[in-house]
């Protein structure tokens, strides 16, 4: 009973008028965005996160979370349409859905991403509504010891999951504890690193690390060799799918849905596994899997609706735990706190509206997402033959005045070019930017609780052993660890990712 | 790689020195497990052989891009936003070595006035649109 009083009132909240309105922008600009080749949903999201400044607390999330749905959907249209996935987790998608396109039944694909999403969408929805308040009630009982020992945990576990050497990534990681301690101390309020500049008191701006990570070095990645896109995009048209294909495509969009809320809680990359083990799954029981990479419908449904669940779970470490489980997460902490809200579990308590709105508008996003992209196809396919050449000053610009406008502190601007760089040589010295992004956001917290819970217990660091939950997560951390580099697992991971090539 | 491996390493040692009781503790625990990854990483690309292939760098539009960010950054309060914004623009569009110069003044005469309305006349940014550098 207390779930649907909380969900009422989620969905008073969500159902303002602006609200409704907000989500519904997001979504659209997050498709628009997302639709781009070669711009996954964390660097659409980034790009457009300073816009959202501008409204309430609430409206923002929600309109957040519009875009981050949009953005998603619209780099499956990508891979469908043209093959080229936006991020790792709309990878599998291309293997079969491009396959579909190419043999004209693009429409189909598309509309079994855009079900398959809902359905995902709406299941784990509610399973996100259920779930978030018993853990949120557990996180309470944290002390700082726990919380230090938890959010190493979810850096670690991180690694293990993402792509490439393990090595980098832990050191990408931290990298980007180690900018996040610029600025002025938490306890003493002395300046550290700050070179003399009165702009880096307050620190490094999220924002600026942010846009100039994905937004500009993808830019300046994609600006490499500006010959390569093609548009081979025909008409879609046979939007429907077939009686044959909604027969087919029940099954894995349900298996999709289960495995994707079941893996998206992981922290690192839970979606992207998500769509990796499903398509597997899909293969295996299929009474025919030679079809499968040749245009087998089963292959778009159950990894369109396992990273869809995904992208609703990975929610519930942010909402209960203040954790960011995925790169995303970690650009709506940064929102939640330029807001001033700590992510965490006194968010249930303190900002119930906030919350239940958030969860409620999540459904509303899915919808819209449905209402927005089916009839909307032929205009994001027409997204795709906008030139280059006018989409990235549009791009830069935007990012150049969203930034400046946070605090009007030119510095801002300044921040997004040295960061804008350092992620671009990062990349080509294959270090992905992600693990830094999740570094600079919960290093203070890391510092923060580390130092907490050592002054509690007067400096005695066998705190973190003696108390039971920080003894166990301490124990998962560096079993987590042990597992990223040993070869064995290391040979196993490879190949899953191997798939995509 | 080896050059990656330098970025993190340098950063390492620079960031790992100033230790005060107190606030230098965690940046100084920090920048020794980074200097120590940011080694390890050297050891492993020089051990493996491993040799990273730069491709083409598109250092016109590296240039471009930094300047064109600066010259944003630098002006926004003197000159205002729009001509700010339109210079910003057309600085933009020379990073491509694909648009045709009559195309690239089109394409920034049409993002300023875009920028300009969704940001000052819909969002309501608060910023001269005409700065005070300008005789006007």
């Amino acid at each position: 009973m207390e779930l649907i009083h909380n969900l009422a009132l989620g969905f008073s909240t969500a159902l303002l008028i602006q609200n409704v309105l907000y989500c519904f922008v997001g979504v659209l600009l997050g498709t628009a965005v997302g639709v781009l080749p070669g711009i996954g949903p964390t660097a659409t999201v980034a790009m457009l996160l300073p816009i959202t400044f501008y409204f309430e607390p609430v409206t923002a999330l929600i309109m957040l979370a519009g875009i981050y749905y949009g953005a998603q959907y619209g780099g499956s249209t990508t891979a469908i349409l043209i093959n080229l996935p936006g991020e790792s987790s709309a990878a599998v998608t291309t293997l079969d859905g491009h396959a579909m396109a190419r043999q004209g039944r693009a429409g189909p694909a598309l509309a079994t991403a855009a079900i398959g999403s809902f359905v995902a969408g709406t299941i784990a929805t509610v399973i996100l509504a259920a779930a978030a308040p018993p853990l949120a009630e557990v996180a309470l009982k944290f002390g700082p010891a726990e919380y230090f020992c938890l959010v190493l945990l979810g850096l670690i576990v991180s690694i293990a999951l993402a792509r490439g050497s393990a090595l980098k990534a832990l050191a990408m990681i931290t990298l980007g504890i180690a900018l996040g301690t610029v600025g002025q101390d938490i306890y003493t309020g002395t300046p550290r690193f700050v070179f003399d500049q009165r702009e880096l008191y307050g620190g490094i701006d999220f924002v600026a690390v942010a846009v100039g990570m994905f937004g500009v070095a993808e830019i300046l990645r994609n600006l490499e060799d500006e010959h390569t896109r093609t548009a081979i995009v025909g008409k879609v048209k046979n939007l429907w799918p077939t009686r044959e294909d909604r027969r087919r495509i029940i099954g894995p969009i349900l298996r999709g849905t289960g495995l994707g809320a079941a893996l998206g809680v992981l922290p690192g990359a839970g979606h992207v596994l998500a769509s990796f083990t499903s398509y597997a799954v899909e293969k295996r029981i299929s009474k025919r899997p030679q079809d499968f990479g040749h245009g087998a419908i089963e292959g778009v449904a159950g990894p369109e609706s396992a990273n869809n669940a995904a992208a609703q779970t990975s929610f519930i470490p942010l909402l209960t735990l203040g954790l960011p489980a995925h790169p995303v997460m970690a650009l709506m902490v940064g929102a939640f706190i330029v807001h001033g809200i700590t992510p965490g579990p006194n968010v249930i308590d303190d900002e119930p509206a906030l919350f239940w709105g958030l969860i409620a508008s999540m459904w509303i996003g899915n919808v819209l997402l449905v209402l927005l992209n089916l009839p909307l196809i032929g205009m994001w396919v027409g997204m795709l033959r906008v030139p280059y050449g006018v989409l990235f000053p549009m791009i830069i610009l935007f990012a150049a005045i969203g930034t400046y406008s946070l605090a009007f502190n030119a510095y801002d601007v300044y921040a997004i070019v040295f960061f804008g760089i350092l992620g671009y040589v990062l990349i080509k010295c294959g270090c992905e930017p992600a693990p830094l992004l999740l570094g600079f956001v919960l290093g203070p917290l890391l510092e923060e609780n580390l130092r907490r819970a050592l002054i509690i217990s007067r400096g005695d660091p066998t705190v973190f052993l003696t108390r039971p939950i920080s003894a166990v997560l301490l124990v998962l951390a560096v079993a987590a660890l042990i597992v990223a580099v040993l070869p064995t697992i290391r040979k196993r991971r490879e190949e899953v990712f191997a798939d995509e090539e | 790689m080896i050059g990656g491996a330098f970025v993190v390493g340098s950063l390492g040692y620079e960031l790992g020195t100033p230790l005060r009781m107190g606030p230098g503790y965690f940046p100084l625990l920090v920048g020794i497990i980074l200097a120590a990854l940011g080694l390890a990483v050297v050891v492993k690309g020089l051990v493996a052989g491993e040799e990273i292939s730069f491709g083409a760098v598109p250092w016109r539009a590296i240039i471009v891009i930094v300047v064109a960010i600066l010259f944003f950054g630098f002006t926004v309060r003197g000159l205002g936003f729009v001509p700010t914004s339109a210079v910003t623009a057309l600085l933009t569009t020379l990073a491509s070595r694909r648009l045709r110069p009559l195309m690239a003044v089109a394409v920034a005469a049409g993002l300023t006035v875009a920028a300009t309305l969704i940001f000052v006349v819909g969002l309501q940014l608060r910023v001269p649109l005409w700065g005070t550098w300008l005789p006007l």
